[in-house]
C-alpha cells in the first residue's frame, strides 16, 4: 500500500504571536515550530496501517518553509519511510498548498492508495486543504474521522458530527482522511526512531517543481493585526451581607442584558 | 571551533525525552515516591523508547549515541524524578565497565540482551565497611580452576532486588590494594547470592537499594573484564564517563527546582504583589539560574572531552562536585522560596531537596571529588 500523509508545521501552541512588519503575515524569526496536533493522528494512523499490511510504504509530504523541518523529522523518526518538503513560504493558501501537496505526491512517482491529513490546522484553522486535495486527486474525502478500520480492500470511517454522533461511511481506496483527536494514540519518537531519520530518504522540490505559481493565489493576506485588548472584567463584592440582594440583582442584570449569557 | 549549541538531532532528542520525563514520569513521581516502589512499567516504556542503557555502543545493538547525547537524556530523566533516573542510570554504572573493560564476546554475551528486552543491572562496589575507600574492599575472587570463587558483602546496591546481572568489583589479594582488584560480570540466578530488604531512604524512594552477599558463588572464568587485576583500572576510567552522568542528573534535577520555583513567585503574592517582585527573591533565583548553567557547562565539557578522546578525570570531578552541591542549594532555596507549602508533600519541591542529597553522596561523595581535583590541580 502506497500511504501518504500530509503534515504542516504549525508554531508552538505556547507562542506569543505578533504580525510581521508589512502586515502580510506573523513574525516567524523567533517561532518554535512543532507539527500540527491533529497531523500526530494521521502519522499514527498511518504507521498503524503499514503496521497492518507488509509491505506498505509510509510517505510524509510538507509545504513550508525550511527554516526548521521539525515536523518531517519527527514524523520520520515515530516510524515514517521517506519525505517529501515543497519548499515555499508559510503563508500561502489553502489552494496553493493543496495544489502544491498534489504535485509532491506525483513527483514521488507512487500512486496513494491513501492519504491521511489532520481535520485542520491549529494555525489558520482553514478546513480546506484535505477536501481541496481530494477533489484535485479525484478521489473522496472523510473529515473529522475517529474511526479507522481497514479490512479486506474496504476502509470503514467513523466521524463526528454535532452533539457527538457518530456517521459511518464506507469507502474504497483510494480515499483521503481527515483525521481527529479521540482517533488514536500518536507514538513517541523513539531515541533510536530519531538517529535513524537522519539517514530516511527527503525528497526536496520547489513550488516550481510542483507546477505552483503566483497565479495560483486566491487569497491575499494584507493586514494581520492583534485582536483589541480585553477591557477588564467587572469586580462586585458580595461579602457585605447588607448589600448581597443588591449586587446578584445587578449582576444577574449585567448578565441577561449586557453579555447576553443567560 | 568553539560551539556551544546542541545539534539539531540533540536537540530532538531532548524534545522527546524531555516530552516523556514531563507526560509520564513528573505526574507519577510523588505516588511512587510515597509507596517506596520500582515503577516497573514506567522503566519498561522509558526502555523501549531507547531511553535506557545509553552507553552501549552501535556495534552490540545500542543506538550510538555520544557521551553528550547520553548526558542530555539523564539530564531530562532526572527532570522527570531523581528516582527513576537513578534506577535507569545504575543500568549504565554496571554496563560502562563492560563497555569499558570487556571483549567482543564479552560484550555481545551481556549487553546484547539488555537491548533486546528491559533487563535490570546492578553495580557492586561499595561495602559495608568501604565507600569513599573503594580500593579497600574485603570481596574475595578465589581461583576455583576452571571458575572463580567470590565470598563477600556488598552495600547500597542500587536495583539489587529486580537485577538479571551485576557487576562486581572484587580483590584476588587484599595485600595488593588495588592491583589485587578485579571485575566479574555475575548472573543475578548464580547459587549463593542473597539480596537483602529494600533500605529505607530519604530521598529516591522509588529506586531500590539492597546490601547482596556472595557465599561461594561460581562464576565461569570468561566472565573476567580485563586480566586479573585490571579491575581499579576499569573502575576509574567507568568513573570518568559515570561521573558526569550523576553530575547531568543534578543539573536536571536543579533545573526542575529552579523552574517550580519561578512558578511559584509568579503566583504567590505577598504584601500586595507576587513574591518575584521582592528583590531578595530575585536574587535567588538569579544565583539558582547562574548555578544550573555553571553546572551544566561543567557536564558538557567533560563529555566533550570524552567524545573527542582526551582525559576528563579533573573536569568529571568539577561536574560531579559542582553540579551535585548547587544542586542541593538550589532544591533547598526552592523549599525556601515556597515557604510553608515548600515543606509540604503536596508540592514538588520538598522530595526535590530530598533527592538532591543522594547526588553529593553517590558515585565518590563532593570531598571525594575535592581530593581528586586537588590531586590533579597539583600533579
Ligand atoms: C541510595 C544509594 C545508592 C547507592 N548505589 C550504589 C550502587 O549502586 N553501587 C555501589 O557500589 N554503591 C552505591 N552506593 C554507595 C555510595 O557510592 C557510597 O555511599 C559512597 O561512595 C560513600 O561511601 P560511604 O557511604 O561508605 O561513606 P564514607 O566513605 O564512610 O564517608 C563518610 C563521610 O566521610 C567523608 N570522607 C571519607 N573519606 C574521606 C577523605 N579521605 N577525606 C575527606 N572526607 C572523607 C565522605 O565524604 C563522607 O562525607 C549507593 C549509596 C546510596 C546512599
Ligand atoms: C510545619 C509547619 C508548621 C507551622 N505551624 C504554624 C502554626 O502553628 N501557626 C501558624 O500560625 N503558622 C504556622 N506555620 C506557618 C508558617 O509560619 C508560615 O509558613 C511562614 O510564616 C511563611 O509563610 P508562607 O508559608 O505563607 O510563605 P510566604 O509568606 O508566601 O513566603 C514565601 C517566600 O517569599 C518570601 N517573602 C515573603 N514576603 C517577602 C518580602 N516582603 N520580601 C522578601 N521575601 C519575601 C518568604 O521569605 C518565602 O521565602 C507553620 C508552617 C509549617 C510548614
Amino acid at each position: 500500500m502506497n500511504i501518504f500523509v500530509c503534515v504542516k508545521q504549525v508554531p508552538d501552541t505556547e507562542t506569543k504571536v505578533t504580525p510581521n512588519g508589512d502586515g502580510t503575515f506573523i513574525e516567524t524569526s523567533s517561532i518554535k515550530w512543532i507539527m500540527n496536533p491533529y497531523d500526530e493522528f494521521a502519522v499514527e494512523q498511518a504507521l498503524l496501517l503499514k503496521a497492518a499490511n507488509a509491505g506498505s510504504t509510509v510517505t510524509v509530504v510538507r509545504v513550508g518553509s525550511t527554516q526548521d523541518t521539525e515536523a518531517l523529522r519527527t514524523a520520520l523518526a515515530m516510524g515514517a519511510d521517506e519525505a517529501i518538503l515543497v519548499e515555499g513560504d508559510d503563508n500561502l493558501d489553502s489552494y496553493m498548498i493543496a495544489k502544491a501537496i498534489k504535485g509532491g505526491i506525483e513527483k514521488s512517482g507512487k500512486t496513494p492508495d491513501i492519504i491521511f491529513t489532520g481535520k485542520q490546522a491549529i494555525d489558520d484553522d482553514c478546513l480546506q486543504v484535505p477536501q481541496l486535495l481530494a477533489q484535485m486527486l479525484d478521489m473522496p474525502s472523510v473529515s473529522v474521522v475517529v474511526g479507522f478500520d481497514h479490512a479486506d480492500g474496504k476502509t470503514t470511517l467513523k466521524r463526528e458530527v454535532e452533539g457527538g454522533a457518530l456517521e459511518v461511511y464506507e469507502v474504497t481506496n483510494p480515499v483521503l482522511v481527515a483525521c481527529n483527536k479521540g482517533l488514536n494514540t500518536p507514538r513517541y519518537a523513539s531515541l533510536p526512531g530519531i538517529m535513524k531519520a537522519k539517514r530516511k530518504p527527503l525528497q526536496n522540490l520547489s513550488l516550481a517543481d510542483v507546477g505552483v505559481s503566483a497565479d495560483d493565489r486566491r487569497v491575499k493576506y494584507s493586514n494581520f493585526q492583534l485582536p483589541p485588548e480585553k477591557p477588564p472584567g467587572k469586580k462586585y463584592d458580595a461579602m457585605d451581607e447588607g448589600k448581597q440582594a443588591e449586587v446578584v440583582a445587578e449582576v444577574v442584570q449585567l448578565l441577561r442584558n449586557e453579555a447576553k449569557v443567560i | 571551533m568553539l560551539n556551544f549549541e546542541l545539534t539539531s538531532e540533540q536537540k530532538e532528542i531532548q524534545e522527546m525525552a524531555m516530552k516523556f520525563a514531563k507526560n509520564e514520569m513528573m505526574p507519577n513521581a510523588s505516588e511512587y515516591d510515597l509507596k517506596g516502589e520500582m515503577p516497573m512499567d514506567i522503566l519498561q516504556k522509558a526502555w523501549s523508547l531507547g531511553l535506557v542503557n545509553t552507553c552501549i555502543p552501535v556495534e552490540f545493538g545500542g543506538a550510538g549515541f555520544s557521551t553528550i547525547d547520553s548526558m542530555v537524556i539523564t539530564e531530562a530523566l532526572a527532570y522527570g524524578c531523581l528516582g527513576m533516573n537513578t534506577a535507569i542510570m545504575a543500568n549504565d554504572l554496571a554496563l560502562l565497565p563492560i563497555v569499558i573493560g570487556g571483549t567482543s564476546e564479552q560484550k555481545e554475551k551481556f549487553l546484547k540482551p539488555f537491548t533486546e528486552s528491559y533487563k535490570i543491572a546492578a553495580f557492586c562496589l561499595t561495602e559495608p565497611g568501604n565507600g569513599s575507600d573503594a580500593a579497600g574492599l574485603k570481596t574475595t575472587i578465589k581461583d576455583g580452576g576452571d571458575h572463580w570463587v567470590v565470598n563477600g558483602e556488598k552495600m547500597w546496591i542500587t536495583n539489587a532486588g529486580y537485577a538479571d546481572l551485576f557487576t562486581l568489583y572484587g580483590t584476588l589479594d587484599p595485600s595488593l590494594k588495588h592491583k589485587g582488584i578485579s571485575a566479574l560480570v555475575i548472573d543475578a540466578k548464580a547459587e549463593g547470592i542473597e539480596v537483602g530488604k529494600p533500605e529505607k531512604k530519604m530521598g529516591h524512594c522509588c529506586s531500590d537499594t539492597r546490601s547482596v552477599t556472595f557465599r561461594d558463588v561460581k562464576v565461569p572464568k570468561e566472565n573476567m573484564l580485563g586480566q586479573p587485576g585490571d579491575g581499579w583500572k576499569i573502575a576509574m576510567k567507568t568513573l570518568d564517563h559515570s561521573r558526569p552522568m550523576v553530575a547531568a542528573s543534578a543539573v536536571g534535577g536543579a533545573q526542575c527546582a529552579l523552574d517550580h520555583a519561578k512558578g511559584y513567585a509568579l503566583e504567590r503574592n505577598q504584601f500586595g504583589k507576587p513574591i518575584a517582585a521582592h528583590q531578595s527573591i530575585q536574587f535567588m533565583l538569579a544565583e539558582m539560574a547562574t548555578k544550573v548553567e555553571a553546572s551544566r557547562l561543567l557536564v558538557l565539557k567533560s563529555a566533550w572531552l570524552i567524545d573527542n578522546n582526551q582525559p576528563n578525570t579533573r573536569l568529571a570531578s568539577m561536574a560531579k562536585s559542582f553540579a551535585s552541591d548547587s544542586f542541593m542549594e538550589i532544591a533547598t532555596d526552592a523549599v525556601q522560596i515556597y515557604g510553608g507549602y515548600g515543606y509540604s508533600k503536596e508540592y514538588p519541591v520538598e522530595k526535590l531537596m530530598r533527592d538532591a542529597k543522594l547526588i553529593q553522596i553517590y558515585e565518590g561523595t563532593s570531598q571525594i571529588q575535592r581530593l581528586v581535583i586537588a590531586k590533579e590541580v597539583l600533579k
